[in-house]
């Protein structure tokens, strides 16, 4: 094999990519501007919509206890609420999104409570519906306290401590570092938009080097140079390898940027509100992921992308024409992303039969090293097995490259 | 020189079953000689010529290009092939220049030398005017001109036409013709292929006329002439056919 042969194919295919709109746009403006836009964007959106729902003062009705006034009358007092007057067709008024959640009180039910008959108070909401969901937790705090008042008069009217029924106090506090929490989060998240990233960067650039050099009638003209056939494969696979790591490096390079400018702006505000109440307190945290995990990552990414390239320039120099190239590769990439979603579904964790499972593996890799675990025998596993696959694919690349009725194939 | 020997090629075809494009063919063509492979559109012609530039593998048979067998040392005959089809394009992003850089490249040639090949090629072939255009904007016969330049940048010992002249204004044609007389003044072997009867006659020493896959007959005009005892190359191509089919 002749290295400067190889070159000469990689350089041809990189100047002719280059001057390639849809290559460009697919291999660079993309991964830079549009998919991280999209991606904050939605994130951005989805939280700020949380955000509003939980700012918002909570719509709630409260339907029945005639008799019982002061219920209706210590959630006024509260202010953290909304009260709607009650309305006949509440089930419905939920669904409408009118009011929240609905508290249920039978007419008569200070009177049962006098006679020590035990009511039912039953809150209504819908499930699903965030903001219905806001109001139901709320309005069952406000419930709970209310019933904790109850009891508290009683056992004071009886002449026994709060004790006698709450023996002890119960509280619930998270030990997880930050990154541990950061790692769970994006664990899932980063390796999923990775491997989409590898695999869209390769498609265009696997595509127009194979089925479209065939379309366009210039693969017999290559054919006929001294070349060899594996110099000619490797040279256009380094170019299809090109694609697929500059658009994923774009595309991370893109989001890291955004988000440590945003990170900063969202952190410098919260310290200034925190400075400017005079107070301390836990802002909640911020999500991290462990640095070297992302090093880790990179490294499992290489064989990946090796992979995928070789993959798609193989089923790509199957096809007749650019468009049957497509038509083979979009659907393949919902094959793709499956292991991807399934690596980021809770409870399953690496082990050494999911070390073998080619993308699984890395999506479940990933969300370990993100969250600073690293299991050296499964990283190895998972480098060397895929590295393996990624060979095995370069090789089929190669013997499909010599196969007469693939070339010229019509 | 060329030596084809009993070369066969079939093709399996999903629709069609098993084809025998191109079968037993044997033929000589020495250096400073055109030989003419005349045959109708099916013929077995554009195969032929792929196997001899070592693009299609022989199912049997074989052939010797420049003391190379094809079969055995496929990238040592492509070094001595220049291989010029309808079927070669041009890269269409890539300037005419670049174009014959690229495959001087890939023949191992150093920089310096491309350089001046490239600019003897464009002042023979009056390519000046449009060597750093590219490609899918250069007229057709701009881009025949910039496709001799790239089968030629590596000096070739042999060539190999399949229809050369296919598609092209008159103007165009003639010079392509021009062009292979000329391959044939500076000792090239050249192999031609054509459907056209009166191409033959204007470049080709010898002829082979191939049908169904088989090569009828060959020899110069002036013996199959003699052995059909016809004058015109038309009436010569149908006897011969039209005997083989009755046969
Ligand atoms: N790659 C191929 N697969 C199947 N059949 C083919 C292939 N190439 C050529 N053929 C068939 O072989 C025969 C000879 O074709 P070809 O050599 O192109 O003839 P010509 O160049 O003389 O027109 C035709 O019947 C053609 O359909
Ligand atoms: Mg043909």
């Amino acid at each position: 094999m002749n290295g400067r042969n190889v070159f000469a194919v990689f350089a041809k295919e990189l100047k002719d990519a280059l001057r390639d709109r849809r290559t460009l746009f697919s291999t660079l403006i993309i991964p830079t501007f549009v998919i991280p836009l999209l991606s904050f964007g939605t994130l951005g959106l989805g939280s700020k919509m949380v955000a509003k729902a939980r700012d918002q003062k909570p719509v709630v009705m409260i339907v029945g206890g005639d008799d019982a006034p002061q219920v209706a009358a210590s959630l006024a007092k509260l202010g953290r609420f909304e009260i709607v007057p009650p309305r006949a067709g509440h089930e419905q008024l939920i669904a409408d999104k009118v009011v929240g959640a609905v508290l249920l009180l039978p007419a008569d039910f200070a009177a049962a409570l006098r006679l020590g008959e035990v009511p039912r108070a039953t809150i209504l909401h819908y499930e699903g519906e965030l903001r219905s969901g806001f109001a139901a937790d709320e309005l069952e705090r406000f419930v709970r306290e209310f019933r904790e008042q109850q009891i508290a008069a009683t056992l004071e009217a009886k002449g026994l401590p709060l004790r006698t029924v709450r023996p002890f106090e119960l509280a619930r506090r998270n030990v997880a570092p930050p990154e541990k929490v950061g790692g769970n989060l994006l664990g899932g998240f980063v390796p999923y938009l990775i491997i989409v990233l590898c695999f869209t960067g390769a498609m265009y650039p696997a595509i127009d080097v194979t089925a479209g050099e065939k379309e366009r009638g210039t693969m017999e003209t290559l054919l006929c140079s001294p070349a060899a056939r594996v110099e000619i494969v490797l040279g256009k696979f380094l170019l299809v390898l090109t694609g697929s790591l500059t658009s994923m490096a774009l595309s991370l390079g893109s989001m890291g940027a955004t988000a440590m400018v945003t990170g900063a702006l969202m952190h410098g505000g919260a310290e200034a509100t925190v400075a400017g109440a005079g107070a301390g307190g836990g802002s909640g945290y911020v999500p991290m992921i462990a640095p070297l995990g992302l090093l880790g990552v990179l490294a499992l990414v290489l064989p990946v992308a090796v992979l995928f390239s070789a993959l798609e320039f193989t089923i790509a120099l199957f096809a007749r024409s650019t468009k049957e190239a497509q038509s083979y590769l979009g659907p393949l990439m919902l094959v793709v992303l499956m292991p991807a979603i399934v690596g980021m579904l809770p409870g399953i964790d690496l082990n050494t039969t999911l070390a073998f499972v080619p993308l699984l593996n890395l999506s479940l890799a990933c969300k370990e090293m993100l969250s600073g675990v690293w299991h050296w025998p499964y990283l190895a596993i998972i480098f060397f097995s895929t590295c393996l696959y990624a060979a095995g694919a370069l090789a089929l690349a190669v013997r499909m490259f010599n196969r007469e009725d693939v070339i010229f194939r019509t | 020189m060329i030596e084809a020997r009993h070369l066969s090629k079939t093709f399996a075809d999903r629709k069609r079953g098993t084809i025998h494009a191109v079968q037993d063919v044997s033929f000589q063509v020495e250096p400073g000689q055109i030989y003419g492979l005349l045959g109708a559109n099916g013929a077995g012609k554009t195969t032929t010529l792929r196997l001899l530039a070592t693009l299609l593998r022989p199912s049997s048979g074989t052939a010797v290009i420049g003391g190379h067998d094809v079969g055995t040392a496929p990238e040592a005959v492509r070094r001595q092939v220049g291989f010029l089809a309808a079927s070669t394009a041009l890269y269409g992003r890539l300037t005419a220049r670049e174009m014959i850089a690229y495959f001087g490249r890939l023949h191992g040639l150093a920089e310096p030398e491309i350089a001046q090949r490239t600019t003897r090629l464009a002042a023979e072939l009056e390519m000046d005017d449009f060597l750093d255009r590219r490609c899918d904007s250069l007229s057709t016969g701009m881009k025949q001109k910039t496709s001799i330049a790239r089968t030629l940048i590596h000096d070739p010992a042999v060539m190999i036409f399949d229809e050369p002249t296919l598609g092209l204004d008159v103007m165009a044609a003639r010079a392509v013709l021009r062009f292979v007389r000329d391959c044939r003044a500076r000792g090239k072997t050249v192999i031609y292929s054509t459907h056209v009867m009166s191409e033959v006659e204007k470049v080709c020493d010898r002829v082979g006329i191939i049908h169904g896959g088989r090569l009828l007959a060959e020899g110069t005009l002036a013996e199959l002439a003699a052995r059909t005892g016809q004058r015109d190359m038309e009436e010569i191509f149908v006897q011969l056919v039209t005997a083989e089919v009755a046969a």
